[in-house]
Parts: structure tokens; C-alpha cells; sequence
């Protein structure tokens, strides 16, 4: 193994995070970064125009990880043998520089105020008897008020679309008015409505809902941020989340980040580096060790290790590295793979008389209601901890995706010459209503390592255990009945379950990439593995970012709190760490 | 050497297509009429002619349109088996094989080349030669198969994907459903066209791009 030259910080993972930190930490103080990408470079905007083919990138995922170097296990419950997912279904680990960043829809929502301090707010309001069985939901550390400023920051990196429902206490008509309060309104206004938007607009205001526009990171203008980096307004082509953006309307971070990092002189980014260990002694990480796309194996010493790589392998790196004290769930001690959530995705296939044009569209383009993202009434909800963002989007469909959607009872078979009839016919008049819910932390749901199948190097793969509970299944009936009334409302026929939670986890079909948990985030070391600085508790050099500092999934989407924690670990990296290293908290 | 085999089609939506040798030479077929014969890759002539029937059998060229033959079909599934695909390039394929529960998918070891050679023993050497209810009755026998799971779901591919993957001839599969293609941008067109069809002339990636594009199934490693 090749021992390198010494670097201040090395970050594992070139994505979202892991850049974001780069630029904060390289244009804020002198320290030499060095980032290691285990996939290429980032495709740049006019190239990204001769990708716009649903089959290779839609279908085959091409800007995922390949899966055949490495995946995960998954099993139910403790008591089944694990099988390895063979095949990307129910999520999509991105790769290369921009990670997940790159082929995302651009959904930039906020989480609610409760969901940080989740574990009181449920006590509170339930007594924790209530509460369901085995609940592991933890307060964060981390308060909504405590990131709010770096929420801003965020939006105002990126560009995000929206329209405010709560400045500083005012509140604002056509905005999410049960949001957070904000400091001030979004940077950029929302979208052009679409038909199937406008439809949902109509309908739920019918009903006494508050839809409003769902924030997006795919430009409604043209745009300049803070750094001085400026993308052009999104041309709603509808080759967005799952292909890079052509024109760079969307955020990613090869267009937003990328940029300001590439000359300067103590930033080096190196792709095709597959980070294997974290290298330690006596409490202190002392670099990482990695096999480059040839093969050759190198050791990267580093003051600072920080590990920003796509969620799960962030546990997964932990675990092989023997670092920390891995999660007994039958003891319910430790800290390092427990609460695993992912997301309750659940909604309902639409028909309609008339045609919607469902090719047209841009991430993140919908309308959200506000009613049921949090708290629930108990008497319409029953036994509902948590509630979801119920959704209509326009994200832009290609036909193989969306061939063959007809409503139940319309052909016998599904293939022939009436299928065919039927699908033609039905073609660009389905669409969907969906609520990405927040999903509760369980002690029975945890990652570890699996001790049969490994991947493309001979290390173990991570092992999921994980299934839906009861309230989960609560959660998704109550939503369906929402999503059915809208949807009737909106004048269609409501058939069928558009993906969903069904009895069993199941990996084989899209729910979403907000998988979280693992190297949670929290006040103390017994219950979690990073302080709210996102340092490990256990070895002050060390530092994790992204959906694994979770200790649970909140509603809607994830990327702009993991921004936020990450621009608020930056500032307490630079202001505090840089100053006098050592633990923060 | 494999010997080179070949099938022939009904040319008359061939009309522009690019192909690829076995050398991965592209030349263009611009026949307009009569028949045209193109190289295979994977398949050999009477495998490709049982597959080509069977896929016309899921989606069939009928009154409500043409189908999976004039859409050049069997060619986009020949060539995603010949790459990396039909090798499992993309799937995790390290032992061991052990059957699990539906929740976790296909976990068997064949890759869809083999998938479909067991397939083509399914079907049955005469498939190409039986009446539609037979060939009907053959496939029906057949429907829980990993074999008819890929073979409906690459004939669907097939009618929509990109003519560069080596179906969807002539745009056939795209003017079927009013779908325009990659089109750059809907700007001006999103929040019009309320409940109004917007129907252009279907254009392929190379014609909306300019430049030449290529699939990942001929990226050879």
C-alpha cells in the first residue's frame, strides 16, 4: 500500500455534502482538502443533452451505482436469512462526483419544527405508553431554530423555488402555512402550474386543504446565487430526477459546488477511489485507506477524516473499520446501524378523460398539501403518530415508464391485443397522487454487517433488517383515503396503489432514496453515534454528514436538512474545531 | 468465429435506421420498401424468428396500430442481450443463490441470455410456425416465467425506447402514443395545453441533439 502525502482533511464521497463541506472548509481557511470519489467525473450540462434516454437512464440507471460491485442485504426480521438486493428497486445510490446530487428530482422541503425533537413531542402528546411498540424515534440534538439560518443558506445556494407560508410569524396566502417559521422568502418564485396541477390546485381547495407550491432546486428563472455561480431558468424538458440537468437549471452539485472548488490550490479531487477503511489508533482516525480504478491500493493520512458518502455506506465504512460500538437490537445496546428508516411512499393511480401531457415537466413541479405533514387530527387519524406530504407532481414521464397504466377491469390480460388497446388508450391520462411520509425509528429496524455475502473487494456488505409495522400501514390507509378524495375531486377515476406499503418491505420497486439512520446524530453518546456538530462522540477527528445522521425520516424530502446540517457542522468546524481541536460537545 | 446470422424484416418503417455490424461499424439501412436483412448479435436466425413472433404475440400489429415487428423489436432484444445487460454486467451476481421471499425479486443465477435460451426451449423450436392461438395458448402456459417477465418487458422497451437502441423503427412505437421525444423544452407549453393533446412529429435523440448517440449496449469492456 502507497502512503501519500499527509492532507489536513480527507473527505470520503464527492456528492452533496461532502462538497459542500469541501467548498466551506477550502475557501474559509488555508487547510489543504483532498476529496476521494469512489465513481468518475461529473457529466457537464451541453453532454448531459445526449443522455436524455429514458431507457439507459431511467431503466437501466446508469448514473447509479453498479450494482453488481457492491449492495446490500435484506431480511424482515432477526429471526430470516438475508438475501442480497441483486437488483436497484426500492432506492438509487447515485455515483460519481455529485453523487445522488446529480440525478435527484430536486425537491427542497424543510423539515417540520416537531421532527428534530420528535421522541418529546410524541411523548408529550401521547404519553409514552401510547406510543407504538419498540419506538426508537430520538430527538436530534438539533433544534428547527438552531438550523433555520442554514436552511437559508441552503436556498439561497441552490436557487430553491417556493413560495413562504411563515415570515418570521406573518403568515402568507398561498405558502405552506404550517411550515417552520422563516427569516425570509424564497429566493426564486415558483413554477408554471401544469394541467395535472392545476387540477389538484382546484380540487383541494374544494375540499378546505391548503395546497401550495413543493420547493424546488430546478430553476422557475434565471439565477445567481451568493458564491456567483449562475444557472438558467428550467425548460421543463422532463428529463430530470434519474439524468443529469442539460442546461444546469437544476441544482446539482457538479453545477452549484463544483465550480468554485476546481481552482483552488488546496482542494484536489480524486475520482475513481473507493474508500475501503478508516484508518485509527488510540481514538484517533489518522486517514483512510482506498483502491484506486486500477486496482492500487493507497493510504491517505489526514488531521480530519470526514465521511459524506451516500447514506448507507457511511455505516457500512464504520462497521468495517471497527469504529464505534456496533447496535444490538435484542439488547437494545450500542449505537452504530440502529434506526434504519426509510420512507412511507404510498399513493394512487389516476385516470383521467382528458390527456395530460405527461412528458412535460421538471423536478420537483407539484403542489403539496399542507393539511397532513405532521400532527394528525386523532379523531380522522386514529393511532397516525406522523403524517406525510400528500403530492401531485409533474415530473415528466417517458413512455416506457408510464406505458401501461390502465384502470382495473379494462383487460383481462397484460399483454395482447386488448392490453394493447386499453394501454394506448390509456396512455397520458394516468397520473398519480403521492405522499412521502416520515417513517418512525423501531429498535427491530438496524443495519450490521452480513456474514455471508460481500462485494467486489471480499468485504462483507451491509445487512438491512427492516419491515413495516403497523403504524406505517395505519399511516398509508389514512393518506389513501385523503389521496382518493382529492383524486375524485380532481374529476378522475382512482384505481390501484401506485407503489406503496403493502404488508412486507419490499426492495424490488421504487419508493425513494431517502434511506436514513445508522450513525445517527443526538445529545448524548449512549443513544447516538455523532454529536449535533456531527462529530463522533468517540473520536473528535472524525466527522459524519447526510441521511445517516437521521435518527428518524422526517415528511417529504431530505436533501435540503442534510445541506443545512452540513453548513451548520462547517461552521463549527471552522469557527470552533480549526481554532482548538477537540470534542465540541 | 460464431457464424454471422441474420434476419429479415419488413422494411417499410426501417426507413433510416442506424444498425451496428458485429464489428461495431454503424452503417445505415434506408430501405423504404420490400424487405431488409440485418446482422444479429446474440440470437441465431430461427431463435430470432421465435422471439419476433412471440413479441408480436404481446403487443401485435392490429387495427389498433402497428406492433412489436414493424417496431424492429427482436433487433433492440438482440443487441441488449449481446452487451452488457444480457451478461449481468449491472446485477450482483455473487453467490450463494438461495430462493427467498417475492419481496426480494429475482435472485437466480441465469443472466437473461440464458434466461432466454431456456425460454427459446419453452417455446418450442416450431413457435414461429403455429397459428396465433397457439402461439397464444404456448405463451399463456408459460406467463409466470423469468423468461415471459423479460420477454414482455423488453417488448415494451423495445416499441419505446430510442431508435438507437435498435427498436421503435421509424419512430413507430413514439407516433403510436403522441410521444414528441426528448424535446429540449415545454417553457412556453406547460401551463397551456390544459386538457388539450400536445402532439408534435415525434423526433429521436439524434435528430433533436444533432450528434451521433449511442446506447449502452454497445459499450464493450
Amino acid at each position: 500500500m502507497e502512503r501519500l502525502k499527509p492532507v489536513d482533511v480527507v473527505i470520503v464521497g464527492g456528492g452533496w455534502t461532502g462538497l459542500l463541506l469541501a467548498k466551506e472548509i477550502t475557501s474559509r481557511t488555508s487547510l489543504s482538502v483532498v476529496v476521494l470519489e469512489r465513481g468518475g467525473a461529473a457529466a457537464r450540462p451541453p453532454e448531459n443533452a445526449t443522455k436524455m434516454d429514458e431507457l439507459d437512464y431511467n431503466i437501466r440507471l446508469r448514473m447509479m451505482q453498479n450494482i453488481a460491485d457492491e449492495t446490500v442485504t435484506h431480511r424482515h426480521s432477526r429471526k430470516d436469512a438475508a438475501a442480497p438486493v441483486r437488483q436497484y428497486g426500492s432506492f438509487h445510490p447515485g455515483t460519481g462526483v455529485g453523487g445522488a446530487g446529480e440525478h435527484w428530482g430536486g425537491v427542497s422541503n424543510r423539515f417540520l419544527p416537531e421532527q428534530f425533537i420528535l421522541a418529546s413531542h410524541l411523548r408529550q402528546k401521547f404519553g409514552s405508553e401510547k406510543l407504538p411498540e419498540n419506538i426508537a424515534v430520538q430527538d436530534w440534538g438539533v433544534t428547527y431554530d438552531d438550523l433555520e439560518p442554514y436552511y437559508g443558506q441552503a436556498e439561497l445556494m441552490m436557487g430553491v423555488c417556493g413560495k413562504a407560508g411563515n415570515i418570521k410569524g406573518k403568515l402568507l396566502e398561498g405558502g405552506n402555512k404550517l411550515e417552520g417559521v422563516r427569516s425570509f422568502e424564497y429566493p426564486n418564485p415558483p413554477h408554471k402550474m401544469s394541467y395535472l396541477m392545476s387540477l389538484f390546485q382546484k380540487a383541494s381547495v374544494d375540499l378546505g386543504y391548503q395546497p401550495y407550491p413543493i420547493p424546488t432546486a430546478t430553476l422557475s428563472q434565471n439565477y445567481a446565487n451568493p458564491d456567483g455561480i449562475k444557472r438558467p431558468a428550467c425548460l421543463c424538458c422532463g428529463y430530470c430526477g434519474r439524468y443529469g440537468c442539460m442546461i444546469g437549471a437544476k441544482a446539482q452539485p457538479s453545477t452549484t459546488l463544483l465550480p468554485l472548488l476546481e481552482n483552488k490550490k488546496n482542494f484536489t479531487l480524486r475520482p475513481g477511489c473507493w474508500v475501503r477503511r478508516v484508518v485509527h489508533r488510540n481514538g484517533k482516525a489518522e486517514g483512510v485507506s482506498y483502491t484506486d480504478a486500477s486496482g492500487k491500493e493507497f493510504l491517505q493520512p489526514a488531521d480530519v477524516v470526514v465521511l459524506s458518502s451516500w447514506t448507507l455506506n457511511n455505516t457500512r465504512l464504520l462497521l468495517l473499520s471497527a469504529i464505534g460500538d456496533p447496535y444490538d437490537s435484542t439488547t437494545n445496546k450500542g449505537t452504530l446501524g440502529k434506526n434504519l428508516t426509510h420512507q412511507v411512499s404510498h399513493g394512487v393511480h389516476l385516470y383521467f378523460d382528458k390527456p395530460l401531457n405527461n412528458f412535460m415537466g421538471a423536478g420537483g413541479l407539484g403542489l403539496g398539501l399542507a393539511d397532513f405533514e405532521g400532527d394528525l387530527n386523532q379523531k380522522d387519524a386514529p393511532g397516525v403518530m406522523v403524517g406525510g406530504a400528500i403530492r401531485a407532481t409533474s415530473g415528466g414521464e417517458g413512455p416506457i415508464g408510464s406505458f401501461g397504466r390502465i384502470p382495473e377491469g379494462e383487460s383481462k390480460s397484460n399483454w395482447g391485443s386488448d392490453w394493447k388497446k386499453a394501454a394506448i388508450n390509456w396512455y397520458d391520462r394516468a397520473g398519480e397522487i403521492m405522499a412521502e411520509a416520515a417513517h418512525l425509528a423501531y429498535r427491530q429496524n438496524f443495519m450490521d454487517l452480513d456474514p455471508v455475502y460481500t462485494d467486489k473487494f471480499g468485504d462483507p456488505l451491509l445487512r438491512l433488517t427492516l419491515d413495516w409495522t403497523e403504524h406505517e400501514k395505519r399511516q398509508a390507509a389514512f393518506l389513501t383515503k385523503i389521496e382518493v378524495a382529492v383524486g375524485k375531486a380532481m374529476g378522475a377515476k382512482v384505481g390501484g396503489i401506485a407503489r406503496g406499503v403493502h404488508e412486507h418491505y419490499d426492495v424490488t420497486y421504487y419508493q425513494s432514496t431517502h434511506v436514513q439512520g445508522g450513525v445517527i446524530m443526538g445529545d448524548s453518546p449512549e443513544r447516538s453515534v455523532v454529536n449535533p456538530w456531527l462529530q463522533h462522540w468517540h473520536m473528535p477527528n472524525l466527522w459524519i454528514t447526510g441521511g445517516s445522521t437521521f435518527p428518524q425520516n422526517g415528511s417529504g424530502n431530505p436533501t435540503l436538512t442534510m445541506l443545512a446540517a452540513t453548513y451548520r457542522a462547517a461552521d463549527a468546524f471552522v469557527n470552533r474545531y480549526v481554532k482548538k481541536p477537540g470534542a465540541l460537545a | 468465429m460464431k457464424r454471422r446470422e441474420f434476419i429479415t424484416l419488413p422494411a417499410k418503417c426501417l426507413g433510416g435506421l442506424l444498425v451496428y455490424s458485429l464489428s461495431g461499424m454503424p452503417f445505415r439501412v434506408n430501405a423504404q420498401q420490400g424487405s431488409v436483412t440485418l446482422p444479429l448479435q446474440f440470437f441465431t436466425a430461427s431463435e430470432a424468428r421465435s422471439i419476433a413472433a412471440a413479441c408480436e404475440r404481446i403487443f401485435p400489429s392490429d387495427q389498433n396500430g402497428p406492433g412489436a415487428k414493424e417496431a424492429g423489436v427482436i433487433i433492440y432484444i438482440d443487441r441488449q442481450l449481446a452487451g452488457p445487460y444480457g451478461l449481468d454486467r449491472y446485477r450482483y451476481t455473487k453467490g450463494p443463490f438461495v430462493e427467498s421471499v417475492p419481496q426480494h425479486g429475482y435472485q437466480g443465477k441465469k443472466n437473461p441470455q440464458e434466461i432466454y435460451r431456456d425460454g427459446l426451449q419453452l417455446l418450442g423450436a416450431d413457435f414461429a410456425e403455429l397459428d396465433d392461438a397457439s402461439q397464444d395458448n404456448r405463451l399463456r402456459s408459460n406467463e409466470g416465467t423469468m423468461f415471459f417477465k423479460l420477454l414482455r418487458t423488453h417488448t415494451i422497451e423495445g416499441m419505446f425506447s430510442d431508435p438507437m437502441h435498435g427498436g421503435n423503427a421509424g419512430l413507430i412505437g413514439w407516433q403510436l402514443l403522441g410521444y414528441p421525444g426528448p424535446v429540449m423544452s415545454y417553457r412556453d407549453e406547460i401551463d397551456k395545453y390544459y386538457g388539450r393533446p400536445l402532439r408534435r412529429k415525434p423526433m429521436s435523440l439524434e435528430e433533436i441533439t444533432g450528434q451521433p448517440v449511442k446506447g449502452w449496449e454497445q459499450e464493450r469492456d
